[in-house]
């Protein structure tokens, strides 16, 4: 593999960043499958799993072979967010995950699709997916903000948690060209009106940690990221040049 | 279903499950209509009432009619419906388990999307098999209970444990093709839900059958340890996969009843025959062997003759001493339990939304998630 040796141009940065987005939260909630609270559940988790792995599918071979890029980089060769790669805990943590993210994905793949840039047509179509995944989340928001004192403070929980990683989303990527500071503006503003809606309240700490803000675009990753790519990359790795 | 779109050609995933219960309201024959609308008169007509609805349902099931949940069924019939439809569904939903498994190792993107698009369809046909289920007049909740509690059983097949990457397709393979050759006529069991829930799964699970033996045959022309691979895994699976029709015709305790009733239309040992038949030419076509040196072509009977079927390993599995008895129903028991604040919040939510509670329906908040 030569994506660390040599400096990826701007086209494949932008891929591999939300290309690696999609990729990594599709194995997360892949994870879920066989252990979702209510059957419903495991058809839609695993539903906004393929339609991840869709999208990861398209971007990451659009700048090379897919495989090869899923299953033969290194950790600090992945560019996704540190936000996609948290392991799942509860179903709150994972529906708090799941409604920062996709808010993310359905402003920035809104602003793609209105441009004219190389990503226009694939977000133009996944913008449709990531409006499901989007309103998914806020419907669970609401559900387990306004449901019981248990599941208010469970989902309370995972957006405070989360909170931290959200900072990362409205860093530059080299290659995308967006309105970042709308970008925030929206995603705070519609975050803001679900989670109050959900009768919880919005997370104050800071949105990044002392050193990793913006890190996983650069890279840098959190440790359980590691183990979930030795889970994922350790067959593939074991067979070298086989097909499947 | 649409989510094979999303794997060959990225469309979005069909979001609607689709109901059963459309024609739920509806009767089956003129016959059995005009017992439903007959007023039973005095105490001395109930008997007679009782035969006149008797021999309308026998009418219909002699005249292949379909039976609809609003009609009049005898009370065996009906139990009888409910334990293999819930049986059924069981499967569907513990038989994710095993594939699930590799969901996170699979060892290419494409084989990933697909196996994850054919475990969300199992969870889809658990939710059409409870609600074919439900028609009946039990709810999801009390069949999760009788599996969680040990009281309804799931296929036995799914104790067998997925040791290698190759096991997902043995299983597509084998086992979905045996799901395959047992459902197929349930498309045309005299209870409508039930049939016309088997009509949409067997078109899924063919799908399912086909990708199998695809993955196993890019196996079998692989390198040589993906070839060995593929061989141990159709060694490991073919007999539980024969033992999955039930045991031998003569100690089937619920199939001559079925028969009768037309919820079977053919007896265990005739569909394990047609699937060693079916399979044996496969088998050749991907290059492996099945592990069974008494498998040969009988010219006379115009089958495959096969060697004899190990069936104190099947009552032993079945009694709860297989490989994963425990370990499947642990896992699902834990789902449920670790899942029931989730689906008690969904309940009280949906009540808040619905406006004030009243103390009469506080109880719906400890019931099934709506969402
Ligand atoms: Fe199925
Ligand atoms: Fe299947």
């Amino acid at each position: 593999m030569t994506t660390t040796s040599t400096p990826p141009d701007s086209r494949t940065e932008a891929a591999l960043a939300l290309g690696d987005d999609a990729l990594v939260l599709s194995h997360r909630l892949g994870e879920w499958a066989g252990h979702a609270p209510v059957l419903e559940e495991e058809v839609a988790l695993a539903n906004i799993a393929l339609d991840l792995l869709g999208q990861a599918r398209v971007l990451l071979s659009s700048v090379g072979d897919e495989d090869e890029l899923a299953y033969l980089r290194e950790e600090r060769a992945f560019r996704n967010l540190q936000l996609v790669e948290q392991p799942n805990g509860d179903f709150a943590h994972t529906i708090a995950r799941q409604l920062y993210f996709s808010t993310y994905q359905t402003l920035l793949y809104g602003q793609l699709a209105a441009a004219d840039g190389e990503l226009a047509p694939l977000a133009a179509k996944a913008v449709k997916e990531v409006a499901y995944h989007q309103d998914h989340a806020e419907q669970w928001t609401l559900r387990l903000g306004d449901g019981t004192a248990e599941s208010h403070a469970r989902i309370q929980r995972g957006l405070d948690a989360l909170w931290r990683f959200t900072g990362e989303m409205f860093q530059p990527v080299v290659g995308l060209d967006i309105d970042r500071t709308a970008l925030r503006e929206s995603w705070t503003a519609s975050v803001t009106a679900v989670i109050e809606r959900a009768t919880l309240t919005v997370p104050s700490g800071p949105q990044s940690g002392a050193w990793t803000a913006g890190a996983g675009r650069q890279g840098l990753h959190t440790e359980p990221f590691g183990r979930m790519l030795a889970e994922m990359q350790h067959l593939h790795r074991s067979h070298p040049g086989a097909s499947w | 279903m649409a989510t094979r779109r999303t794997i060959e050609s990225n469309e979005p995933n069909d979001r609607s499950g689709g109901s059963l219960r459309s024609r739920g309201t509806e009767m089956a024959t003129a016959a059995a209509q005009k017992a439903a609308e007959t007023e039973p008169g005095g105490a001395g007509s109930t008997a007679a009432r009782a035969a006149e609805q008797q021999a309308a349902f026998d009418e219909a099931v002699a005249a292949d009619e379909r039976i609809e949940p609003r009609d009049w069924m005898p009370d065996a019939y009906r139990t009888s419906l409910i334990r293999q439809i819930a049986q059924h569904a069981h499967s569907e939903i513990i038989g994710m388990q095993p594939e699930a498994n590799w969901i996170t190792r699979a060892p290419s993107l494409r084989r990933k999307a697909i196996l994850m698009a054919k475990a969300q369809d199992e969870a889809g046909h658990g939710l059409y098999l409870y609600s074919a289920a439900e028609t009946l007049g039990v709810s999801r909740d009390e069949l999760l209970d009788k599996l969680h509690s040990g009281r309804q059983k799931y296929s036995s097949i799914f104790n067998y444990p997925t040791l290698t990457w190759a096991d997902v397709g043995a299983i597509g393979w084998l086992v979905d093709g045996a799901a395959i050759t047992n459902q197929v006529p349930l498309c045309r069991c005299s209870y409508g839900p039930y049939a016309r829930a088997m009509i949409r799964v067997c078109k899924e699970e063919s799908f399912h059958q086909r990708q199998g033996y695809e993955s196993l045959l890019a196996l079998s022309r692989g390198t040589q340890a993906q070839h060995e691979m593929a061989q141990d895994a159709v060694n490991r699976w073919w007999w539980p996969s024969l033992m999955m029709f039930g045991p031998p015709d003569e100690e089937s305790s619920h199939s001559e009843q079925s028969m009768t009733w037309k919820i079977k239309r053919h007896s265990n040992d005739e569909l394990r025959q047609r699937f060693v038949d079916i399979c044996v030419p496969q088998a050749e076509s991907l290059g492996l062997t099945l592990p069974d040196p008494d498998l040969k072509w009988n010219e006379a009977r115009g089958h495959h003759d096969f060697g004899p079927i190990d069936w104190t390993e099947f009552w032993d599995v079945l009694k709860g001493n297989g490989p994963c008895n425990d370990q499947r129903i642990t896992q699902r028991r834990r789902a449920h339990e670790e899942g029931a604040w989730v689906r008690e919040a969904a309940a009280a939510y949906a009540t808040k939304q619905a406006g004030a509670p009243r103390a009469d329906t506080a109880a719906t908040a400890h019931g099934e998630a709506t969402a």
